[in-house]
């Protein structure tokens, strides 16, 4: 046990001291904080004023063009050929000419501008017309525009568990979220790491350290050390990113007085504004500038906080870390065996691919199915397959999964990891003495009934 | 007493026999060669002395004990393929594999301070393995498989790698170990190179034991008493008791190889060219140990 921690104390020390861990570990966060309040700094740099020069001919549009935040309107008289000179002289954004038309058949609106006219500026102005368009024809049947919004249905679901632990809301975009992000963490994390025993094993057979190594210690604890000390590095990374995006997004948005952009969840509050029934291109000048809007920003956000309070953080978290570690464990014995198997890397493409296809099935499986219908077969199966449990269970568990098949996924999976790190094993203390032999299935289906 | 007995070891690969039921015993505190050309099983023999593989059959036993796991921090084991952590430095390497044979972290910093005081390298401790060159490698390695002063040192192809100044320093430092009480096990397959240094030996060849015991007895066992003279003047051997196996002669100068017949002596040659010729050089041909090893294998092999 004693040398099992030395082992996996160096594993530790020397890939947390190398410079590429610091320098990771140190840019993403900012990496992160810089996306996060980019957009956010962006919006705030391009929130200049527009101003457009309005010729009105056919006199329907006078004093109609309401003036916005960041879009302005002047209106000016006389010919055309007269606008477009007063126009040049300024600096203003683009000239509208609205020529003479009757409110039944308009047409003919041009817009002039010194070089082009964005399309947001376009889009804007064209909302803005058939906005007025529309209201002077409510006029003419007699109807009002405030009448219409009265008019108007605005409907926001609120579904309802009906389980044994009694109602609760449930907001299933917020619930997919949470599995989702988890899901996506553990991909990630056997990935990055697992590839980083594999490339630990090679080194220590290229440098042939192991000989000298396996002399002190045996294959299973060099290969087990290896494997918790690099889980410990990868623990310690994700722990620092989350501290330190927090300080950089704190500190970044303070330093430039910009408000991070908005989190997935208002984003996603925005985005169900606007699919609401507003019109799309206004979706947050309206969320922002409207009352009514901003009601129901609040009112969803609420929504979204209550989701989350009903969400069973305890059992999510505890779910996330077990599935985190098993599944890491489980791939990471395996790619501990391919590197052992192989020369250098270039020669574990072949072994690599069996162990990489479960992981992006899962993944794939897991947004495409599995979300649409958390307790299908598909998911339910998948979810007890150790090889795709870590990942596909972690997006299930939020939409509540019964407790029966939780344990017997976890059983499984711990079944699954002492499995995979026998055969690992076997693999393992053969392959880290065997040099310059190519390897095919055959020959490691060998080494496992090899006595050593 | 031998600290290493190796009773009818055996073992195959999936192909090849590696070891055909070897044995001998290793004197305590005695250098010792284990001597074969490439291929013969001396590395598979050495890795089952170090419990890195199992023997499929036969037993080995360490200072009269069964091999067990708690033996390893009594051995050191240079391999054949030197390797370290390209990354480590090398004060921390050198702790690091101290502290796995199970040195205390406080023991072990005094040894290797007295080590790399002896071998004059301090400044290298704060240096990477990557950034030495490949001599001053081996030099680490060395001290990394002594450092736990282990009573059995197993050293595969010691010299290769180094410059004959080096040598020198690890040779006089194996020389000054086993002096301490420590055995040595030396694994080459350039036979000539140890042979001066080692008091016993064992030759491998083809999976099999071919020879082994005191490096002298075998000599004198492989000995054909026969005498190299060289002296000036004409040699013309007529006597019955010596026999001239090669003569050559250039400007009065002679040399001449002649056996001694029907239980003669040195001495009596001796006393015959004394009254014929001037002797410079009176030497006994004794055979080498690649000699012996060449003509044993040819013997197996007509046997």
């Amino acid at each position: 046990m004693h040398k099992i921690w030395l082992i996996i104390q160096r594993e530790y020390l020397t890939r947390v001291r190398k410079k590429s861990f610091i320098i990771m570990t140190l840019l993403t966060p900012l990496l992160l904080a810089t996306f996060m309040i980019l957009p956010g700094l962006l919006i705030s740099m391009s929130g200049e004023t527009e101003t457009v020069m309005v010729l009105d001919e056919s006199g329907l549009f006078e004093g109609k063009l309401e003036d916005k935040k960041d879009l302005k309107f002047i209106p000016l008289a006389g010919t055309l050929d007269q606008a477009k000179t007063i126009y040049q002289e300024t600096d203003n954004t683009a000239l509208l000419y609205i020529p003479e038309m009757s409110i039944s058949e308009p047409k003919g609106f041009t817009v002039y501008g010194k070089k082009n006219i964005s399309i947001q500026t376009q889009v804007r102005l064209e909302n803005a017309l058939e906005k007025e368009i529309e209201n002077q024809r409510y006029i003419a049947s007699g109807i009002d525009r405030e009448t219409l919004d009265e008019i108007k249905a605005n409907v926001s679901l609120t579904a309802v568990n009906l389980s044994d632990q009694g109602e609760k809301d449930n907001n299933a975009v917020i619930t997919s979220v949470a599995g989702v992000a988890g899901a996506v963490i553990i991909y990630f994390f056997i990935f990055l790491y697992g590839v980083q025993i594999m490339r630990g094993v090679i080194e220590e057979k290229t440098s042939r350290i192991v000989e000298v190594m396996i002399s002190s210690v045996k294959p299973f604890q060099l290969m087990m050390g290896k494997i918790i000390g690099i889980a410990a590095v990868g623990l310690t990374q994700f722990l620092l990113w989350i501290i330190l995006s927090f300080i950089a997004v704190t500190a970044v948005s303070a330093a430039f007085g910009v408000d991070a952009a908005p989190s997935p969840a208002a984003q996603y509050a925005a985005g169900q504004v606007a699919a609401q029934g507003e019109d799309m291109e206004n979706a947050d000048i309206s969320a922002m500038e409207n009352p009514e809007g901003k009601n129901e920003f609040a009112s969803t956000f609420n929504d979204i906080k209550s989701s989350f309070a009903n969400l069973p953080v305890a059992l999510i978290f505890g779910c996330f870390l077990f599935y985190f570690l098993g599944g890491y464990l489980l791939y990471g014995s395996l790619f501990g065996a391919i590197g052992a198997a192989v020369d250098n890397e270039t020669d574990t493409q072949q072994f690599m691919m069996p162990i990489t296809i479960p992981l992006v099935i899962a993944f794939i499986m897991s947004y495409s199915i599995v979300l649409k219908n958390p307790d299908g077969p598909v998911a339910f199966w998948m979810s007890m397959i150790p090889l795709t449990s870590p990942i596909v269970m972690m997006v299930r568990v939020p939409f509540g999964v019964p407790a029966w098949e939780l344990l017997l996924s976890m059983g499984i999976l711990v079944a699954g990891f002492i499995f995979t790190t026998w055969i690992a094993s076997r693999i393992y203390r053969v392959g880290i003495l065997m040099y310059g032999k190519k390897v095919n299935y055959k020959e490691l289906s060998k080494w496992l009934f090899y006595r050593v | 007493m031998s600290i290493l007995k190796i009773d009818g070891v055996t073992k195959t690969y999936a192909n090849h026999t590696a070891l055909d039921n070897v044995s001998f015993e290793i004197p305590q505190g005695c250098i010792f060669g284990l001597l074969g050309p490439n291929g013969a099983g001396k590395t598979s023999l050495i890795r089952i002395i170090t419990q890195i593989t199992g023997a499929d059959s036969g037993k080995v036993y360490f200072k009269g004990e069964r091999l067990k796991p708690s033996h390893i921090k009594d051995m050191g084991y240079l391999p054949e393929e030197r390797g370290l952590y390209k990354k480590m430095k090398v004060g921390e390497q050198l702790l690091y594999l101290a502290q796995l044979k199970g040195l205390s972290k406080e023991e072990a910093t005094a040894r290797i301070k007295a080590w790399v005081d002896r071998f004059e390298i301090r400044e290298w401790l704060g240096k990477h393995i990557e950034d030495l060159s490949k001599g001053m490698q081996q030099k680490v390695q060395f001290i990394a498989t002594v450092l736990h002063e282990p009573s059995l040192i197993i050293l595969d192809e010691p010299f290769s790698g180094f410059d004959p100044i080096n040598a020198n320093l690890i040779k006089d430092e194996i020389l000054s170990l086993r002096d301490r009480g420590a055995t040595i096990i030396f694994s080459t397959h350039r036979m000539e190179s140890v042979e001066e240094l080692c008091d016993n030996i064992a030759l491998i060849n083809r999976a099999q034991k071919v020879l082994d015991g005191p490096v002298k007895e075998i000599r004198d066992a492989y000995k054909t008493d026969t005498f190299q003279i060289i002296g000036n003047g004409h040699l013309l051997i007529t006597s019955p008791d010596f026999e001239v196996l090669e003569q050559h002669d250039s400007h009065g100068i002679f040399r001449a190889n002649v056996r001694l017949l029907n239980n003669t002596t040195p001495n009596d040659l001796l006393r015959y060219l004394i009254q014929r010729v001037e002797v410079h050089s009176f030497v006994e041909l004794v055979p080498s140990i690649n000699e012996i090893f060449i003509r044993k294998v040819k013997e197996t092999h007509h046997a």
